[in-house]
């Protein structure tokens, strides 16, 4: 078992202990608490340099100055009430404090009393990966004939990769998980003129029941895997990055440290930030989704859609369209949405370290990358394959097994 | 006669102890949490609280408020609906007894006063000043003892 520190401000009166500990032991964690003397929180604060006015988030902040002593502890959970501004600044408080004094993962989360059992199972398991795979994600080339595939909410995506090099792809909706795996695979195989690889490796939401089906001989969850190809993708294994991984369902924002997460937080709470939306924007305006962002990039005009929601702001957009609004300043618009979304429920809670590396279906449409880059103030970096990050990361990673 | 009394910090043990040799009832958050932890009907470990314990809550908070918030109250709220008197004590250190959250702390304060029972608030000083505040508590246990008699 993996000993990670729990430091939490009473996640047993928002009744989700139990979920927690659940999960927890499937995954392979130990969740730790911490021993610190009371007499020492004020010394802790101290040392953090905040003091807050609940005595549970100066425990909090105690808790992670005293795990830097034990040194069985490979991770931390950071977890406080969704909507204590108190508690959040406290749990971004100590995530910085620990980024400063360690290299080791740590996840973030803030805790409903009805969280969904896939949010926190796919932290933990990305947390785990992160700690247990470490030597293997330090690996910068991929070696050999290898193929990754990537079983996405939407899309499966395959690459077959021969020393360091992309030599086939396959990409295409996910319908059945397995036979839209074998159409690519065949589709990548084909490009790629080769019948047989040395090894496959699988990851995306459908990783278990592909994997199982081409007998895999790895299978990792999206975080590790997505930020090793976006760092090999966008050849960033030194220093900081941040990436901005954007597929068809859900979004990730990934902290990097040596081509390595070391913090993330995953998006999927609202599809109004999620590729799913700007597909039904496109339809709207009548344009293909491989059209959306270049139409978006002729807009002169400013307009804003006034909410994030799948149904009322596409409701906004077709009135938008019906009042003569022109359909390039609305496609910009719902790009604009998305990226603002994004900005205000993912990044705004971690700080972006440079370079910032946009991965995934949606980074292909220019026009997010564009509102990013507008929002964020900075140049994103789009790579090449971009949208292959996941078959990519997977195929170097299994090419080490 | 006994009386029911609150005592907030609802965990401290010595304020408790203080009701009890008063001659009258403590209504304290460990005997609330041990009849959900011998409950064998409900497995949610460590403290059992339950979906019923977070809608309760919402009697007296909003469904925006933090989760931990609503546990809090949703545990509290039976103690706070049975109480008939009540003891807040302000500014004692977290060993005293403690909720953990500042807002619930506050919140869980201003509903006690709103039930406008007979209520004792106490600031703690500590040192020698502890036995005034003694003092003040088992004065305040007698009043309500020959209240009850009247």
């Amino acid at each position: 078992m993996t000993k990670v520190a729990q430091i939490s401000c009473g996640t047993e009166y928002s009744g989700i202990q139990w979920m927690l500990n659940d999960i927890a032991e499937r995954v392979g964690i130990e969740l730790v608490y911490p021993e610190m003397e009371l007499s020492k929180v004020g010394e802790a604060c101290k040392e953090i340099g905040f003091e807050a006015e609940s005595p549970s988030l100066n425990i909090m902040m105690a808790s992670a100055v005293s795990m830097l002593d034990d040194p069985a502890i490979k991770g931390a959970l950071l977890l406080t009430c969704f909507k204590c501004s108190e508690g959040t600044i406290v749990k971004d408080t100590i995530r910085r404090f620990l980024h400063e004094r360690t290299d080791m993962p740590v996840v973030l989360y803030s805790n409903v009393e009805k969280p969904k059992e896939i949010e926190l199972y796919s932290r933990l398991e990305a947390l785990k990966t992160l700690i247990t795979r470490k030597t293997l994600l330090m690996r910068e080339k991929q070696e050999g004939v290898t193929m990754g595939v990537d079983s996405g909410s939407s899309t499966t995506k395959v690459v077959v990769m021969r020393d360091n090099e992309i030599i086939g792809k396959g990409w295409l909706p996910t319908t059945d998980p397995v036979r839209s795996a074998d159409d690519a695979i065949e589709a990548a195989l084909k490009e790629a003129g080769i019948e047989r690889v040395e090894s496959v490796g699988v990851t995306g939401h459908g990783r278990e029941l592909v994997g199982e089906h081409l007998r895999a001989d790895l299978n990792l969850e999206e975080v590790s895997v997505v930020s090793k190809g976006a760092a090999l993708l966008s050849k960033c294994h030194k220093g900081d990055a941040t990436v901005i991984d954007m597929g068809g369902m859900n979004n990730k924002l990934i902290l990097m440290r040596d081509g390595i997460a070391n913090t993330f937080n995953l998006g999927g709470i609202c599809a109004g930030s999620s590729g799913r939306f700007l597909e039904i924007a496109a339809r709207r305006v009548d344009a293909d989704i491989t059209e959306l962002g270049r139409i978006a990039m002729d807009s002169k005009e400013r307009y804003e859609l006034q909410s994030y929601c799948m149904v009322f702001g596409i409701q906004a957009l077709v009135v938008a369209l019906a009042s003569g609004v022109k359909r390039e300043d609305v496609a910009a618009a719902a790009c604009r949405s998305v990226a603002e979304q994004v900005y205000e429920n993912q990044i705004q809670e971690m700080e972006m370290r440079p370079p910032i590396i946009f991965v995934g279906g949606v980074s292909l449409i220019e026009g997010v990358k564009r509102e990013f880059e507008n929002i964020l103030g900075v140049e994103i970096i789009v790579p090449p394959y971009s949208q292959y990050a996941g078959a990519v990361g997977m195929a170097t990673l299994v090419s080490g097994v | 006669m006994k009386m029911k009394v609150l005592v907030y910090p609802p965990n401290s043990m010595i304020l408790s102890d203080l009701v009890e040799r008063g001659g009258h009832e403590a209504l304290v958050l460990m005997r609330e949490i041990g009849e959900h932890v011998r409950d064998a009907e409900i497995d949610a470990p460590p403290i059992n609280i339950t979906e019923e314990d977070l809608k309760r809550a919402l009697r007296y908070v909003s469904v925006e408020e933090p989760a931990g918030l609503k546990g809090r109250i949703g545990l509290l709220a039976p103690l706070l609906e049975k109480a008939e008197a009540s003891i807040i004590l302000s500014d004692a250190p977290p060993t005293y007894g403690c909720m953990g959250c500042a807002v619930a702390d506050e919140f869980f304060k201003f509903l006690i006063r709103k039930r406008e029972i007979p209520t004792l608030e106490v600031r703690y000083e500590g040192g020698e000043r502890i036995e005034e505040m003694v003092t003040d508590v088992m004065t305040f246990l007698e009043q309500l003892s020959k209240e009850e008699k009247k």
